[in-house]
């Protein structure tokens, strides 16, 4: 397949991509060819590494750049639990960083710089940059859902946010949403199969993503078609996927639970505590004022209880920007889960309800059974050869996934109480020595 | 028995470098201590805090109980009051008794073992020997400082523990009855004591004497006294509402810096006792983290362990505020000493108010009468009376009538003059002493509170390192997932 023009891009056309100007990219100098591509989305000129990889400076997406420079770097750790099981090199790299918000007539948007370096025969340029918005997120996650209906896709962030209640714009949520994003696409990228896809080809290079107003209506068409087909009852679900599906209920439910039990203690600690230990400071500053020997004291211990209070914002700010939204998508990633094992039931369902009608029909007059049947089969086979294999995969990533959210969890609360420690030490030290002082002074 | 009488005894500052007051009274309690020596931490580091490296040496915390023991005797033979010179004193234990009132009706009360030894005391084998014992109960404590209150009005008294439990934080029980409140009172009338037993002035008192070793006749000796008369001029002074001319600004000051102080230390308990509930909310939720990692250990395969052993650290976690907030009870306790103690300054206050406000009455009727005298000499009405003007409208008095008249002003006068000049005394000698003890109150207050302070902060790192180790642990168990 020609990746030089992929379907559903009739902008691209015979143009070459490089000549071709996005809408979104006004600040962006259009990419010249060759193999040492320097890639300048921003005003200044950017210093690269050796490897060509942007350095940011001003970004305030610098955690996933890093990430991924790390992968560039071969990092051993990622290396040591390689998702792929195959110990396969990783030739295809995408991030996405670069938060920028654009203003027109109709409508205020959030666009993101989506990256990509790679070495596969199936691009034309080694390295890509190119804007995307959330819209053509979900426009991509749609197309990789029906072409490989196979494959468990990955999930995307929530789509609608509630107005009024969250700030669309606000640095927090619009961070939170892009390492979500960023993560969604890095596992597309990593997957086997959908990572050759050639929708999201088309996504990671094309200037202008056009996604063709009618292909949304296409793919509600589809799938209710899909649907209607599937009339059939299913007789026997294999031991496996009932287990896989069980799992994944139990699961859930888990995963709903430690939602629940950290936005709790979020709530407690983060609002209700924190006020109470505020005033409790500034107790002890007003004490200080009628004081005069215990006044350092008493503003010493003023600025320890502070101290901690900004400690504990810190605490409270990771656990909702990093640990909740990772926490979510999981939960969102299990329901896409669940709907595949529904659509592997169904197709199962399908072929089984064929087949017997075609036996039937074999017993009545000798017809012989139809290509069709035999097709369903196929399809079967191929769905549950698939299936097992992403679950794998996704079994693996959980656990590496899981293993980064909660000891990340242990380190921000270690953090947390080391910062507190280390203010009431250096209050004692200072306390103490004024003992001694003052001792001193008495016996001279 | 012996005889003390009251000797006005300076306050010798230590010589050699000593903790204060509440040290000791501390390090006591922790020799003291039973099993559940759940109070008696503040000064040391708890002992499972974690490696021994990190436990940080910061002066006198990390003390063991027979160091602390030894210290305790040396400060209290140093301190300087001769009844510390003679005895040890504790109290001991609390026990329930149930007995008639006066109104006689049945009623649950609690009762304090008082212990008196003589100081360094050993037998034969080494062993201290047995102490005094009797019973008081809180009300004979009451009926105690009322008596000292009475008779040493310049005189800052030590206050009791609360009679009720204030400023509690919702798990702490403000029942009475209840066996930590109990156990927090006993400790509070031990140091009430030794604050006693170390006063320069209140220490040699005989009725204090007699409270620690005559169980009997107690009450009668005390109102032998008559204190109860004097009684009735503090009560004056604390509730009348009377102007003072010329009020000396030092004791004004000071009763406006007790007001501040109380009013601070009080928002200080209350605001503490908000902060100490939301903590022990947040603490136990993550025993929910606890159950659900060990439910979703049940499914997983490789994650499995790791899942469930973390969920033990989270119970460890949840479990370990318990402890954390029952040592800043005493804490708590420190600062409502020093609560109390701001009644008794302003107390101080006010009567020297009433002196200074009866000094200045006694002036003002002795010129008064000066002035009668004078107009009856000279014949000039300055002060309007009806005396003078139905003489002069009636005609004047005869030369004897006037004489008279100004022999009897002149010995009231005399009589004035002399009250004057005793209440004269009486004010600089109360001045005299009261500031001796203010000065005196001030240096313990100082040194106290920052004690207070130093083990507040040893308690806050001390939580801080269990927390470091419960998700150090827990750490290592994800890790391991």
């Amino acid at each position: 397949m020609s990746v030089g023009a992929p379907r559903g891009l009739a902008s691209s056309g015979q143009k070459l991509i490089t000549e071709i100007l996005h809408p979104l990219s006004a600040a962006e100098e259009p990419l010249s060819p060759g193999p040492d591509v320097t890639i300048s989305a921003e005003k200044d000129k950017e210093p690269g590494l050796t490897n060509g990889t942007p350095v940011e400076i001003s970004s305030p997406a610098s955690a996933s750049v890093l990430l991924s420079r790390l992968q560039l770097d071969g990092d051993p750790e990622a290396d040591a639990h390689d998702p792929f099981g195959s110990g396969e090199p990783r030739d295809l790299f995408v991030t996405v960083d670069d938060p920028k918000k654009h203003v027109s007539t109709m409508e205020t948007y959030i666009t993101y710089r989506v990256s990509t370096k790679t070495t596969r025969i199936e691009f034309d340029l080694p390295e890509y940059s190119v804007r995307r918005r959330y819209q053509d997120f979900d426009w991509l996650r749609i197309k990789l859902e029906d072409s490989q209906p196979t494959h468990l896709v990955p999930p995307l962030p929530e789509k609608f946010v509630m107005k009024g209640v969250v700030d669309r714009f606000s640095e927090e949520f619009v961070d939170t949403r892009m390492k979500a994003l960023d993560k969604f696409l890095k596992r597309v990228a990593d997957h086997p199969v959908l990572s050759f896809n050639p929708h999201l080809n088309a996504f990671l290079t094309a200037k202008d993503l056009n996604k063709r107003q009618g292909l949304a209506l296409l793919t509600k068409v589809g799938e209710s078609v899909k649907n209607v087909a599937g009339g059939y009852k299913l007789r026997a679900r294999p031991a496996e996927f009932c287990a896989m599906g069980e799992y994944l209920d139990t699961f859930s439910q888990k995963l709903g639970t430690i939602d629940r039990i950290a936005q709790r203690i979020l709530r407690e600690q983060s609002a209700e505590y924190l006020t109470e230990l505020r005033e409790y400071g500034t107790v002890y500053s007003t004490w200080a004022g009628s004081e005069e020997q215990l006044q350092r004291p008493l503003e010493g211990v003023a600025g320890c209880v502070t101290t901690s209070c900004g400690a504990l914002e810190d605490l409270s700010d990771n656990m909702s920007q990093d640990f909740l939204p990772v926490l979510r998508e999981y939960i969102l990633y299990i329901e896409s889960m669940k709907n595949v094992l529904r659509k592997r039931d169904q197709v199962q369902a399908e072929y089984e309800g064929r087949l017997e009608a075609a036996v039937l029909r074999k017993q009545e007059d000798r017809t012989p059974i139809p290509v069709e049947v035999e097709k369903c089969q196929d399809k079967v086979e191929c769905f549950n050869a698939d299936l097992k294999a992403d679950w794998e995969r996704w079994q693996r990533n959980k656990r590496q996934d899981f293993k980064q959210l909660l000891t990340g969890m242990a380190d921000k609360n270690i953090s947390y109480y080391e910062k507190s420690q280390a203010a009431w030490e250096s209050l004692i030290t200072l306390l103490q020595e004024k003992q001694t002082e003052d001792k001193t002074s008495e016996t001279n | 028995m012996l005889c003390i009488s009251y000797n006005f005894i300076h306050y010798v500052k230590p010589s050699l470098e000593l903790p204060g007051l509440f040290s000791v009274v501390r390090m006591r309690i922790a020799s003291s201590a039973d099993s559940s020596s759940n109070n008696s931490r503040s000064q040391m580091i708890m002992a499972d805090s974690g490696s021994s490296d990190e436990v940080a040496v910061i002066c006198n915390t990390d003390i063991t109980s027979t160091e602390s023991e030894n210290n305790l005797i040396n400060t209290m033979v140093e301190r300087g009051t001769a009844l510390l010179k003679k005895m040890e004193i504790s109290v001991a234990e609390a026990d329930k008794r149930t007995g008639k009132n006066t109104v006689n009706m049945q009623e649950t009360y609690t009762v304090y073992l008082i212990e008196t030894r003589p100081a360094e005391s050993v037998s034969e084998e080494g062993t201290p020997a047995a102490p005094d014992t009797l019973w008081r109960r809180y009300s004979e404590f009451e009926l105690l400082r009322t008596y000292l209150l009475v008779t040493y009005p310049y005189i800052i008294v030590p206050p009791l523990p609360e009679k009720r439990a204030e400023f509690v934080w919702h798990k702490l029980s403000a029942d009475n009855l209840d066996p930590d409140f109990v156990e927090r009172r006993r400790v509070g009338l031990e140091n009430f004591l030794l604050r006693l037993a170390s006063h320069p002035v209140l220490s040699n008192d005989n009725i204090f004497f007699l409270f620690l070793t005559e169980e009997k006749g107690w009450r009668e000796a005390v109102l032998e006294t008559g204190f109860q008369d004097k009684a009735d001029s503090r009560l004056k002074s604390l509730s009348a509402m009377f102007r003072v001319k010329n009020p000396d600004k030092r004791f004004t000051a000071l009763k406006h810096y007790s007001e501040d102080l109380s009013t601070v230390i009080s928002q200080l308990l209350r605001i503490r006792a908000r902060v100490a509930d939301r903590l022990y909310g947040v603490y136990k939720v993550h025993a929910n983290y606890g159950r659900v990692f060990s439910e979703w250990s049940a499914i997983e395969k490789e994650m499995g362990d790791g899942l469930q052993s973390a969920g033990h650290h989270m119970d460890t976690y949840a479990a370990s505020i318990d402890d954390i907030l029952e040592e800043e009870e005493h804490y708590a306790d420190q600062l409502k000493e020093y609560l109390f103690y701001t009644e008794a300054v302003r107390s101080v206050c006010r009567k020297h108010e009433l002196i200074q406000y009866e000094l200045e009455m006694a002036a003002q009727d002795l010129s008064y009468k000066k002035q009668q005298k004078e107009e009856l000499e000279t014949g000039t009405v300055r002060i309007f009376s009806l005396k003078g003007m139905t003489s002069k409208l009636f005609g004047q008095e005869t030369q004897e009538q006037r004489e008279s008249k100004v022999a009897a002003l002149e010995q009231s006068i005399q009589e004035g003059e002399d009250a004057l000049k005793e209440k004269n005394a009486e004010s600089q000698e109360f001045v005299e002493k009261a500031w001796n003890d203010i000065e005196r109150f001030n240096e313990q207050k100082e040194k106290d509170l920052r004690e207070a302070l130093i083990s507040y902060a040893i308690m806050q790192i001390s939580m801080c390192k269990k927390g470091i180790q419960v998700w150090s642990n827990a750490k290592e168990c994800f890790n391991k997932m």
